[in-house]
């Protein structure tokens, strides 16, 4: 799960983490409140920074400094309900709702911070980097060891000679060291303990008068996690999302909204790829990836039919089902209600296999609904291909 | 005939109470899996459709003499399940549960790594030696005793390529789900390193997905030792940067982990790469020949 940067930055704050001062406003009158009081407050200028869930904001006109509390406002009337778009959002790009209103900082050095778990190590690891500002595949790109590593040791957490180690190595002044250590042990335990998948501090600032501060700030959360932490969970922003994809994952649905015209149910997501690989091979190009899961009952088979048909690309459904936890017959008794319930009349390939196939097809041929059978994956993607023409 | 597990394998179920842990101990034992027992934390001393049902993992091994397990335990608990198996040392733990959190499985991994046992998955259907031992979700029919070890980080894709080999009429020695997370306990070079040991497994497939680079450890590791032909698929060449394609472990981040990458280097290693999905068992069948 994403959340915005001022979500972020307010979690980071409850771990002793420094951030600027700063307000949100969904409206120019609360930009206009938010910057008269960062200004009484004595900052020298404020940064309005759009909230959104993608990163490449400044370079698409989402984050301006301004001088006055006038400009401050002007630039909030131009940003609010505009339409961004950055390398991260695709062309569509992305309403902007919120701003966050900061005070500016006397930056000295950019610098980046971040923590993912490293796969194959299977721990997490917490990297540094003076590249700050740059995107950090862009900078293991060009100098893989630009980049500094400390791995975490599991139940231990970020140690202080770590801590130490990364904030000599980044040039940080002996008399910054200490808040330095402070700051990472605090990314790290936030980290830990919202069971975040990603956290990344891009660009971490040190300031002409020594300060140290996380100018943004970006965390992503495990899903498979969310379950012990509601508080978390409340910082959804379903307007981020695709309305499909949120209709879908009310019914814990794996549903990916793509740009083709056939679409697919599948159970597993191996198999979901493979589907969408071989429609691709075939000619055609997929509506979708849809996961049913493994576990998947009448109810939900029936909605993940209503929401691959709401999607009015869709010219036809391949069906894929190879059956293991999901019993064949339950997809096919659900595939029939839903055909039923959504008087369906696009053209739909099934393709079923597995545990209790005969009762499944069974079921299927009683329904009296015109269901086109395939055999095999290549004999399926090619009918559903031609049938979505 | 197989690696890691056969006839003689004695397996207890943890979760076996719950719905999806009866429905498959059943199944298993009905394919000839010797399942033992089962272990549900406070259901201790009762019967479970026939099976002695225990609350702890050491109980179930003391009193079964297990050297395996399967878990069915939910997410939350799983990783717990996992570490309590290891320490009870059974030799050999599938588990099939998904949805563990990433930071649970980060400190069972760290467990695991001070024990003795194997772990497969999470996130997997399991292993099968067909003919001689299912432990897992599979279904069992598709599946036909044989030389072929499968490999593969997808369930559903798994039993296509099953399928695929079973109808051409070549059989398998061994098929691991070795899981669709981020974290998990066998990886591809692991299970290469058992069938290249193998004397019954003549060829391998090993199908991966987008994320991570599990494979290209893997391709480097056939290049360097494998003497047995490798025939890969990789799913997931349509799939966009940056989603979470179903699996937690399949994402393409920050351009890295893409289908392309991965069937490039898997190519260059010298395996031959089906690039349609419906292709496996053909070529699986060509390469044998060949070999021949």
């Amino acid at each position: 799960m994403k959340i915005h940067e001022y979500q972020a930055k307010a979690i980071l704050k409850e771990y002793g983490v420094a951030v600027p001062r700063g307000e949100t406003a969904e409206t120019v009158e609360q930009a206009d409140m938010a910057a008269k009081s960062l200004f009484g407050a004595g900052a020298t200028g404020v940064v309005v920074k759009a909230q959104i869930h993608a990163g490449g904001r400044g370079k698409g006109g989402g984050v301006k400094i301004a001088k006055s509390v006038d400009e401050a406002k002007d630039f909030a009337g131009k940003m609010l309900g505009m339409t961004l778009v950055t390398h991260q959002t695709g062309p569509e790009g992305r309403v902007v709702r919120r701003l966050l209103i900061e005070e500016t900082l006397p930056i000295e050095k950019e610098l980046y911070l971040g923590i993912v778990i490293d796969r194959s190590e299977a721990r997490p690891v917490f990297m540094a980097s003076v590249a700050g500002g740059m995107e950090i595949e862009q900078v293991a790109a060009e100098n893989a060891n630009a980049i500094l590593k400390e791995y975490i040791a599991p139940g231990m957490g970020l140690e202080a000679f770590q801590a130490r180690k990364l904030a000599f190595e980044l040039g940080l002044k002996p008399q910054q060291v200490n808040q330095a250590v402070q700051f990472m042990s605090g990314l790290y335990r936030a980290f830990e303990e919202t069971d975040s998948s990603l956290m990344e501090i891009n660009p971490f600032i040190t300031c002409t008068d020594g300060r140290l501060f996380a100018l943004d700030a970006k965390m992503n959360f495990d899903d498979n996690a969310l379950f012990r932490h509601p508080e978390l969970k409340e910082l959804r922003d379903i307007t981020e999302e695709d309305p499909l994809e949120v209709e879908a994952s009310k019914y814990s649905l794996n549903y990916i909204k793509l740009d083709g015209n056939v679409g697919c149910m599948v159970n597993g997501a191996g198999l979901a790829m493979a589907t969408m690989d071989i429609i691709k091979y075939a000619g055609g190009m997929p509506a979708n990836f849809l996961d049913v899961g493994g576990g998947a009952n009448t109810e939900q088979v029936t909605h993940a039919f209503e929401i691959l048909l709401s999607d009015k690309n869709v010219k036809a459904v391949l069906i894929n089902i190879f059956g293991g936890i999901l019993r064949v017959d339950t997809l096919a008794k659900g595939v029939v209600e839903a055909a039923r319930n959504t008087h369906i009349q696009l053209p739909i390939v099934l393709r079923l296999e597995g545990t209790n196939v005969e009762q499944g097809r069974e079921i299927l041929k009683q329904s009296g609904l015109n269901f086109i059978v395939a055999e095999t994956m290549k004999d399926a993607a090619e009918k559903v291909v031609a049938a979505a023409r | 005939m197989s690696i890691l597990v056969d006839k003689s394998t004695r397996v207890i179920v943890q979760g076996l109470t719950g719905r999806e842990g009866t429905f498959h101990a059943k199944a298993c034992a009905e394919y000839g899996t010797q399942i033992v027992g089962g272990v549900t934390p406070g259901k201790g001393g009762t019967t479970h459709e026939g099976w002695p049902v225990f609350n702890t993992v050491q109980q179930a091994v003391n009193e079964t003499s297990a050297n395996a397990t399967v878990i069915f335990v939910p997410p939350p608990y799983a990783a717990d399940a996992i570490m309590e198996a290891a320490d009870a040392e059974v030799e050999l733990i599938v588990c099939i549960t998904e949805g563990i959190p990433t930071l649970d499985m980060v400190r069972a991994w760290e467990f695991l790594q001070q024990r003795r046992s194997r772990l497969i998955g999470p996130n997997c259907p399991g292993i099968i030696s067909p003919g001689h031992c299912k432990i897992g979700i599979m279904p069992a029919r598709i599946h036909k005793e044989g030389p072929i070890g499968i490999v593969s980080r997808s369930g559903t894709l798994t039993y296509e390529a099953v399928y695929q080999l079973t109808t051409r009429g070549i059989g398998q020695s061994t098929a691991i789900g070795i899981g669709g997370d981020p974290i998990i306990g066998t990886s591809f070079v692991d299970a290469l390193e058992l069938f290249n040991r193998d004397p019954k497994t003549e060829a391998v497939i090993m199908i991966g997905e987008i994320g991570g680079n599990a494979e290209e450890a893997a391709a480097e590791y056939v290049r360097r030792h494998m003497k047995k032909p490798v025939i890969g698929f990789i799913a997931g060449q349509t799939a966009p940067p940056g989603r979470r394609m179903g699996h937690a472990g399949a994402i393409i981040s920050g351009g890295k982990g893409t289908a392309e990458e991965k069937i490039s280097v898997m190519e260059a290693a010298g395996i031959q790469m089906a690039r349609s999905p419906a292709v496996i068992g053909e070529t699986v069948a060509s390469a044998i020949t060949a070999k021949v």
